[in-house]
């Protein structure tokens, strides 16, 4: 369909986001991205043309474009229901793509192309609702003109129009006569009561191609004379080579050229270039590389730990601050409690290794990636074969999960895919970081330190809490610092505790923001994966002191607008009642509950103990995320997302540094969450709303670690303030 | 260089490669089949899983020159058997898969299990799928759809 007018966006925030190129630290041209803030957003037009997003074809089928990566949240089966919901399109006849880089598909909240935030639903919900609606209005239009009755005698219903006079015609028959029609101005939404397929529980529609090995991932990308590529990194970050034998490498067959490139941290790399995948890797296994790493700072995690210590005793930059902490003074030994936590390095490791594919054709090129940050990659990409963003194609790949890892502001991964692919004019190069190559390469959720000093008041509940947080920066030096450092505080390391729910009359978080030579960045659920691990032991452990019931306790000390939070946590109560008051013997209950990105949740375990591991029996999810609309993703990714978050818990879940490098470097040395550590079963009850949709990407991770050594303790009389458990 | 006669998914198929070079890079990049996943390449995430002789086998440690003569059953193939098409099916109407990329393996692991134990009990679940990654962490669907498949199969 292509329309022959454009509209206007009515309904949800724009905001206006510029590109430009500024000099940067590394001496080359860095890119510099400038958001507006929401609240200094000018209400600039923002057009969303359908035929950019719908194509119905003449067989019937209708081809949805997702602005969004798929990497598993299913965004790629959500968005085309509400799209499809509005345009009353049969489901059986949509077909959803993945939408190339494009201005059009930029997110209308962050303004740029990207999956984050937990934003996709939220940010799209209005916008696909409308682009339906639209399209369906062009439909009804061109069959009213073509019977000769007006459109508000029509009807649509499973993508076929209905005229007064028992006439109907199906979409693909109408598709070309509409794409002349114009596109309404303005066009009336459903009643939530007419939704058909938004809150109806469906089917992911990417099933068959990933159970059937069809679909293709990134990594599976095959291109005529495509070549591969693998990367030897500097051991530690900005190490560079200070001689490299490449002799033995370059004597394999089918090895194309070893050379060096430019990596993270003003690092140099050898890059080894094969025409396969397995030629590549015998090459890089035999260069023989002399690193230098004079002047580099050489991280030690032992060292590392004592450091954020003995800073998290000392106040940092304030977060947050209610009332006067001084109050705290005032409480005596007896009453306060003062707590020391401590976080590992996390590596994301989507099962998907890294990888981009890049031809370079001089005066344009094609970019194949499975991209949270679309815009930001192409720009990288742009950058560093001296192109303009327009002059490159970027395709979004399917991709094996990400979970934070594949929206680098740096782009690190796509920058080396284009410096290897400028030596390869015609010619297609696929760049793949190998498991190790990920689990050594940085990028990780920081680690972190908290100290907290509570005074607890004649009520049993929190006077007073002082909270600093020590951790390095993941925003400061990207084009995010802007919008997300304020005060000298970055936002994403405070989120969780310095705008908890709790309601704490004297109250003051503070943070530090040391620099270490890793390399970090947002691992799903962000701050809230140490935060609310602090608050949520914290306040159950207050509740214990207090011989309260959590649950209760949680409840009075709530705030009074936290209202998503409490129906969360009365569903969870309600829900798990019946086995929390059953519990076997040797087993215990643990709770939590944590609000992010405005999501609700609380959650109960049912944990026992066995071959000295936590046995994680059952988890009951409660969740309030406004209008569910597809119920089936939403209990999926938090009956998984649950999982995801124990990496933090399973005791090979770290990344630890000795002489600036890491101490793992694949999955028998860092270990993730197999079956055996995950929950047995999960039940997710959603709490009916009829709010906007907020996102369930990353809300399922930051309940469950500590409502699972909330259970733990129970059992063993401990209290787990250092991360991952590696003996209970 | 060498020259070996596999049989794949029942399919007699010919290659020419370094004897070291493991199952998995022979699938994917001599055969075109990529179905199978390049995980992590030291068979501790399971997302290369083939069958090989029946048996659910790590294709990235596998050198071919091994598996010569013998039947190699991959994802792109499993769906002819009775029960892979049952397990296939239980993914899908279960919306097992999330990113999907481990899931090649996954179903690959749950078809050998099946095989062996139509009546599979969660402690049989754990071992025999335990060394199977999913980072998603879709392991609760997974034994529901086993047990789906299972009933199907009864």
């Amino acid at each position: 369909m292509s329309a022959t007018s454009l509209f206007r966006k009515e309904s949800g925030v724009t905001r206006r986001s510029f590109l430009r190129a500024s000099a940067g630290a590394a001496g080359g041209l860095m890119v510099a991205l400038y958001f507006d803030l929401p609240l200094l957003a000018q209400p600039a037009a923002k057009t969303y043309p359908p035929d950019a997003f719908v194509h119905i074809k003449s067989d019937g089928s209708i081809v949805i474009q997702v602005n969004r990566l798929e990497f598993g949240q299913g965004v790629q089966t959500s968005l085309p229901m509400v799209l499809a919901d509005e345009l009353d399109a049969d489901w059986s006849h949509v077909v959803p793509e993945l939408a190339p880089a494009a201005d059009v598909y930029k997110d209308p909240i962050f303004g740029i192309q990207m999956v984050g935030g937990s934003g996709s639903i939220a940010h799209s919900f209005e916008q696909y609702r409308e682009l339906g609606a639209k399209t369906r209005s062009m439909l009804v239009a061109a069959a009213a003109e073509e019977w000769k009755v007006s459109p508000e005698q029509c009807r649509t219903e499973a993508s076929v129009v209905h005229g007064p006079g028992g006439q109907s015609a199906k979409y693909g028959e109408l598709a070309e006569k509409a794409a002349q029609m114009p596109v309404p101005d303005k066009v009336k939404l459903k009643d939530a009561g007419q939704f058909r397929l938004i809150g109806k529980k469906t089917r992911r529609l990417d099933s068959h191609g990933k159970c059937d090995g069809s679909l293709k991932f990134g990594l599976d990308l095959d291109l005529p004379g495509m070549k591969v590529a693998l990367v030897a990194h500097p051991p530690v970050f900005g190490g560079s080579p200070k001689s490299v034998d490449d002799k033995d490498a370059r004597s394999i067959p089918g090895v194309v050229d070893v050379f060096e490139i430019p990596a993270t941290k003003n690092g140099k790399a050898i890059a080894v270039v094969a025409d396969k995948f397995w030629t590549a890797k015998q090459a890089r296994d035999r260069l023989k590389i002399d690193w230098d790493f004079t002047g580099l700072e050489q991280p030690d995690t032992a060292q590392l730990r004592e450091k954020f210590k003995e800073i998290a005793a000392t106040q940092g930059n304030i977060a947050a601050s209610r009332g006067d902490i001084k109050v705290l003074d005032g409480i005596s030994e007896s009453n306060r409690l003062v707590v020391e936590y401590e976080f590992p390095y996390l590596a994301h490791s989507p099962m998907e290794p890294l990888n981009t594919t890049i031809r370079f054709d001089g005066d344009g090129a094609e970019v194949w990636a499975g991209s949270q940050f679309q815009t930001i990659d192409q720009m990288a990409v742009a950058q560093t074969l001296d192109l303009k963003p327009e002059q490159v194609t970027f395709h979004t790949e399917m991709a094996g999960g990400g979970f934070g890892r594949r929206a680098v502001p740096d782009s690190h991964v796509q920058r080396e895919a284009a410096a290897i692919a400028k030596r390869f004019k015609g010619t297609p190069v696929k760049l793949v970081w190998t498991r190790e190559d990920d689990v050594q390469g940085g990028y990780y959720r920081p680690m972190h330190a908290h100290r907290v000093e509570i005074g607890i008041g004649a009520d049993g509940m929190p006077a007073a809490w002082r909270h600093v947080i020590v951790g390095q920066s993941i925003t400061a030096g990207t084009p995010f610092a802007a919008m997300l450092i304020k005060d000298g505080v970055d936002e994403t390391a405070v989120e969780g505790a310095s705008d908890t729910a709790y309601d704490i009359p004297n109250f003051l978080v503070s943070a530090h923001h040391p620099t270490v030579n890793v390399p970090v960045l947002w691992w799903r659920s962000v701050g809230s994966t140490h935060t609310a691990f602090v608050m949520e032991t914290l306040i159950e452990e207050l509740a214990i002191r207090a011989k309260a019931d959590p649950i209760a306790y949680r409840r009075k000390l709530l705030k009074a607008d936290a209202k998503n939070l409490r129906s969360a946590l009365d569903l969870m109560d309600e829900k798990s009642a019946a086995w929390r008051h059953s519990l076997p013997k040797g087993h215990a209950v643990g709770f939590a509950c944590h609000e992010c990105f405005g999501t609700s949740v609380a959650c109960a375990v049912d944990v026992s103990i066995e071959n000295k591991r936590p046995r994680i029996h059952r988890v009951t999810v409660a969740v309030n995320c406004g209008r569910a609309v597809n119920p089936l993703t939403v209990e999926s990714q938090f009956q998984a997302g649950v999982t995801f978050g124990l990496s933090q818990v399973v005791p090979r879940g770290a990344i630890t540094f000795k002489n600036g490098m890491a101490e793992q470097n694949n999955f028998d040395g860092f270990t993730p969450p197999y079956m055996a550590d995950a929950p047995v079963a999960v039940d997710v009850h959603i709490v009916p709303s009829t709010e906007k949709p907020t996102g369930c990407g990353e809300p399922p991770v930051p309940v469950i670690s500590p409502a699972v050594v909330n259970a733990l303790g129970k059992l063993t009389g401990k209290r787990y303030r250092s991360l991952p458990l590696v003996t209970i | 260089m060498e020259t070996y006669k596999l049989t794949v998914n029942g399919e007699p198929k010919e290659v020419s490669v370094d004897p070291g070079t493991p199952l998995l890079w022979v699938l994917r990049e001599e055969l075109k089949m990529t179905g199978t996943k390049y995980g992590c390449g030291i068979s501790a995430c399971g997302a290369c899983t083939v069958h090989v002789g029946g048996i659910a086998t790590r294709s990235c440690v596998l050198p071919v020159s091994l598996v010569e003569g013998r039947a190699i059953t991959t994802i792109e193939g499993v769906g002819k058997d009775p029960v892979g098409h049952a397990v296939q099916e239980a993914w899908v109407s279960e919306d097992v898969v999330q990113c999907g990329y481990c899931q090649s393996g996954q179903i690959m692991a749950a078809v050998a299990l099946l095989k062996s134990n139509r009546k599979p009990t969660d402690t049989n679940i754990e071992e025999s799928m335990g060394g199977n990654l999913c980072r998603c962490g879709t392991y609760v669907r997974i034994r529901q759809a086993i047990k789906a498949a299972s009933q199907k199969l009864a």
